[in-house]
């Protein structure tokens, strides 16, 4: 049976036209997870009891299937709907060691961790070899002799023979709501990745990829129609700055809401979350200025620092000891560039929920070094707002600390208010300087009308002032299920990283090739996810990421967690060493 | 036996180094050494103690986070649009004829647009919830490439979420840090902060001026010639804009074509006024001056103008434009273009296929307007006079551009209350390159007709010359 499916699998993965599969099993690490499968049907006896033991224990077979025409759609909540504790503060330890002991990076096994960077070396040498033997199948520049390089060698030689491999894994195109489903629109390539071409088919998918962490994605329902409804009064855009004549009453509600929903004096909106990082970053800092910043920040960050001049000091993600010596040794020391005078001042810029980690920022502990060292803190809440705390207020609100102590609240629209833009949200102070500094509100255009109402929609029913538990009921739901498929995970046995309660979970694949063999196998099986590898982790710790829903149901849940134990041993994905829990987890 | 051959290796090494060789050599590596630990022992001053170091960060005061705002700071005081905005609009409490929004096609009034786009709406919802590379990307977003590019008979474009990011995106994306960009000293704020996050080294040139321009460059090869090695790694750029948005002219792009070939520089326009609005087919620049489109490198422009909608764009071909789906960070790392948005541009793209007669409209409305602007007593008007961007100054300079800014801006609020929209341009003076002179920044709307431009030519001549 279990041979039988393996080929299946296969078998599906090229007749559905995905990908050709051959691509990765011919290559260096499609040896390595045959071997580890054949090793695993060994043990496939003790495992299918222990499977069947654990089948007969908690009800995960389930009826769902993306595939078909389901019941399923939208947020329908549990019928034993409890309270569970989105909260932290539970008690018994202290809260650091709380944290510390719900937060896991589990440390990856030596030999796969040899394995990897064998397997990725192998890659490369693969991919210098073709490089040699065959014309890259790429368009060449014309009518430009003489010109200097454009590229750089390494990067088109990375994007061309190592990445193209596992290419057809992203910017896979969708043509639905990214709802708690999505359907995904088939493409095949001829060419090993060079090129895609659709084949006219779709694949109806449980979505566990998009950033929709509280299931507002939808093409129905109150959200869609206010936003309707404010396109057909106020049209699409404004076609000026907020400065200029792109400025109207909606946008000053939308503020002074932001502002009452994270509990300070005032904020201000912008239409790109990135531009809201990338571009306002850079006003509020100057050449003697000190960043002390998490290594695992997001892109607008970095990119915003850099425009601003301020001298960067990096810290190990997550870790108070380090932020610590970089703070003191950045006041003691001052800013060598001008002789050791003290800086203007000093930011520790962090993130609410690490995009890339899934770990929670130990705010308190910031907030005590901040204040202890006169820094000031910027919080970029991009994945936590909505998702964390039990009013969805972000990471302050999930360690109940007053959002005054924050200096800048930042966070974007995209994620769970399904919508488009940012915030910054603070002191009244600092917002009229903004006002008066800030790129992004002088010069780029304003937030387009039904945009901007699905925002003010959505948030409304997050505080409750529709009048309805509606956005209470999302909150406890994207906690539940959080909780449950993190702890259900760590029973199949993978390694994931982060906090218990973020939504956000990486499961460590390590090997590069095997982001692509599991994002590949599991949309055979109608399942979304994404994939991540170098450059946007380290080389060792490729990982795929799903991103839970308050939209996700239980039944959808236990299908995701049914397949991934399937295929986590056709694949080798069950790393863990911890002891596993044997008891059937809890919805 | 490779131990043996080493050794045989490194002594024949010795045996055919000249002596004075072996000697600057072995000085070298001492004097290498003493840099390496005179760094780390005296670069850095003596460690402090716990103590000292516990002093040092009791006594430290920060500055405070933002310095106070002024509450009469000219930014802080926004006008507040009431109205779906159109060839008119409601401004704090006004009607008024709109010539301060930039949509200059009308395609905001545009009933067919908006229902396709709520369509949209009604079939991917708001957000994309994602990026690009994690199923943010839709059909739409796909179609709106695939039609732009065939739009601008281009191979290939790539579509931004914000008209902002999308050239500060783009340069960057292919200027590092060692390459030479020249670029024109009007460039918007967008393409100067792309020139800084590049980190290239920025040349700039006079105002379209390009014996300027030659000028630079003839130096530049002069110091190529100097050091070629340095010459054949520094890649060198060319960066302009179609319409200047500060000043409403067009930029001389043969002669920018010229100077490329001549000096093999890579050219990119932004195109963020002029797509949609110059030539014959709204095709921008290139068409105005039939300028071949292979000739520049890449265009990059934004939807917010004649598209009527939100984002940008780049295009131009697949070796060039393919490049920022893994290097233009505010593609990668942004969410994508709602869709509905994305919707209403590939619907902007349809109306300019088929009513290519809008662009002529909407230059002879930028024409006629021109002429009549060019008549103010009091007020000089800078811009070309096809663009649908001009700029209006103060004849009589004041004191300082502080006195300007405020004499325009009560300038716009009485034109406002008398029923004629305008405004005047807003800079963050303090973060531009050089200070911008302030200027009323008019915008030619297609659906204006010959009467609007006069009456709105004589309530602004009226308030300005009361005013002024």
């Amino acid at each position: 049976m279990y041979i039988g499916y393996f080929n299946i699998n296969w078998l599906m993965n090229t007749e559905k036209g995905h990908v050709n599969c051959s691509n990765y099993c011919t290559d260096s690490n499609g040896y390595h997870f045959r071997i580890r499968s054949l090793r695993r049907k060994k043990e496939k006896i003790s495992h299918n009891t222990k499977q069947l033991f654990l089948l007969l224990q908690s009800p995960t077979s389930t009826n769902y299937h993306p595939d078909k025409k389901t019941i399923f759609n939208g947020a329908i909540f549990g019928k034993h709907q409890e309270e569970c504790k989105p909260n932290q503060a539970e008690g018994k330890l202290s809260p650091e060691l709380e944290h510390h002991q719900k937060t896991s990076f589990e440390e990856v096994p030596l030999h796969t961790a040899c394995l990897t960077y064998l397997g990725f070396y192998l890659l490369m040498i693969l991919g210098y070899i073709n490089q040699l033997l065959f014309v890259p199948k790429v368009a060449t520049e014309k009518n430009r002799e003489g010109y200097v390089a454009l590229y750089d060698a390494f990067e088109s030689f990375y994007s061309r023979y190592v990445y193209r491999r596992v290419k057809d894994c992203w910017n896979r195109p969708i043509c639905s709501v990214p709802g708690d489903e999505l359907t995904l629109k088939d493409r095949v390539t001829d060419d090993y990745g060079w090129s895609f071409k659709f084949t006219g088919t779709e694949t109806r998918c449980l979505n566990l990829g998009s950033y929709n962490y509280l299931g507002f994605a939808a093409a129905a329902g109150r959200c869609a129609d206010e936003s309707e409804e404010r396109a057909r009064n106020d049209g699409l855009a404004y076609c000026s700055s907020r400065c200029e004549l792109g400025d109207n009453e909606q946008l000053h509600e939308l503020e002074s809401l932001t502002a009452r929903y994270f509990g300070v004096e005032d904020a201000i909106v912008f239409g790109m979350g990135f531009a809201t990082n990338a571009l306002n970053l850079p006003s509020l800092l100057g050449p003697n200025c000190l960043v002390v910043s998490d290594e695992k920040n997001h892109a607008s960050i970095i990119l915003g620092l850099r425009l601003s001049g301020a001298t960067i000091k990096v810290f190990k993600h997550n870790n108070m000891r380090d932020l610590e010596r970089v703070l003191r040794e950045g006041i003691c020391y001052g800013n060598p560039k001008k002789g050791g005078t003290p800086w203007n001042k000093i930011m520790v810029v962090v993130e609410g929920i690490f995009s890339m980690e899934g770990s929670i920022v130990r705010l308190p502990e910031i907030i005590a070094l901040k204040k202890k060292y006169k820094a000031y803190l910027y919080l970029d809440e991009a994945h936590s707002v909505g998702a964390m705390g039990s009013h969805g207020r972000g990471v302050t609100d999930y360690f109940n600390v007053n959002p005054k102590e924050v200096d800048i609240l930042m966070g974007t629209f995209t994620k769970s208010f399904g919508s488009a833009g940012g915030y910054l949200a603070g002191s009244k102070k600092l917002i009229d300087f903004l006002r008066t500094n800030s790129h992004a509100h002088c010069y780029a255009g304003s937030i387009s009308p039904p945009i901007a109402q699905q925002i003010l929609t959505s948030m409304k029913t997050i505080m409750g002032e529709d009048g309805s538990d509606t956005g209470r009921k999302k909150i406890l739901q994207l906690a539940r299920n959080t909780r449950y498929f993190r702890r259900r995970l760590a029973q199949l046995g993978v390694i994931t990283y982060g906090h218990e309660d973020s939504p956000v979970v990486p499961m460590l694949v390590y090997l590069f090739s095997k982001i692509g063999a599991v994002v590949r196998t599991l949309t055979t099986r109608h399942i979304a996810v994404v994939g991540a590898g170098f450059p946007a982790t380290p080389i060792m710790e490729g990982r795929i990421r799903f991103c839970l829903s308050a939209a996700h149901t239980k039944e959808q849940l236990d299908y995701a967690l049914e397949v991934i134990d399937e295929i986590g041993d056709d694949l080798g994905l069950k790393y863990s060493r911890k002891p596993r829990d044997a008891n059937p987890i809890e919805y | 036996m490779v131990a043996i051959q080493l050794f045989n290796e490194i002594r024949s090494i010795f045996r055919n180094t000249p002596t004075f060789a072996l000697v600057l050599e072995t000085l070298l590596l001492i004097a290498v050494i003493w840099l390496l630990l005179h760094r780390r022992g005296g670069g850095r001053r003596r460690r402090l103690t716990k103590e000292e170091e516990d002093s040092i960060i009791a006594s430290y005061e920060p500055e405070p986070l933002v310095e106070d705002t002024d509450p009469n700071h000219p930014l802080l005081r926004t006008r507040i649009v009431q109205s779906r905005v159109g060839k008119r609009i409601k401004v704090d409490g006004h009607e008024c004829l709109n010539l301060g929004s930039h949509n200059y096609l009308g395609f905001l009034e545009d009933q067919e647009i908006l229902e396709d786009a709520c369509k949209s709406l009604r079939k991917y919802g708001v957000g994309s919830c994602g990026p690009r590379g994690f199923y943010g990307t839709m059909d739409v977003h796909l179609d709106l490439e695939d039609r732009i590019a065939k739009f601008m008979d281009l191979e290939e474009a790539i579509v931004y979420s914000y008209g902002f990011s999308t050239v500060a995106s783009a340069i960057p994306a292919y200027a590092k840090r060692g390459d030479i960009i020249y670029v024109d000293e009007a460039v918007n704020f967008a393409i100067q902060k792309g020139l800084d996050a590049s980190r290239s080294t920025i040349v700039f040139f006079k105002h379209n001026d390009v014996e300027d321009l030659e000028r630079l460059l003839l130096e530049q090869e002069k110091r190529n010639q100097k050091n070629p090695k340095k010459a054949l790694k520094t890649r060198r750029f060319l960066v302009a804009e179609g319409i200047y948005m500060n000043t409403g002219e067009i930029c001389p792009l043969p002669d920018l074509v010229a100077l490329r070939q001549k000096y093999k520089l890579r050219l990119f326009v932004d195109e963020s006024i002029s797509f949609g609005t110059l030539g014959k087919g709204g095709r921008g620049v290139t068409e105005h001056f039939n300028v071949d489109r292979d000739e520049v490198d890449l265009i990059s422009a934004g939807m917010e103008g004649s598209m009527g909608t939100i984002g940008g764009f780049c295009v131009g071909s697949h070796f060039i434009a393919e490049h920022q789906r893994l290097s233009g960070l505010g593609y990668i790392f942004s969410a994508s273009l709602p869709p509905m948005l994305t919707q209403a541009a590939i619907s902007a793209l349809n109306r300019f296929e088929q009513n290519p007669e809008i662009f002529e409209q909407l230059q002879s409305k930028a024409k006629s307007l021109h002429q009549k602007f060019s008549n103010f007593s009091k007020l000089r008007l800078r811009g070309d006079a096809l663009s649908p961007v001009k700029h209006l100054y103060l004849a009589e300079p004041a004191v300082n551009f502080e006195a300007e800014l405020k004499l325009l801006t009560e300038l716009a609020d009485k034109c406002i209350s008398q029923g004629v929209a305008i405004v005047q341009a807003a800079y963050l003076q303090n973060r531009e390159r050089v200070p911008v002179r302030p200027s009323i920044r008019i915008a030619v709307n297609r659906l204006l007709d010959d009467a609007d431009i006069t009456s709105a030519f004589e309530v602004i001549e009226k308030v300005s010359q009361s005013l002024l």
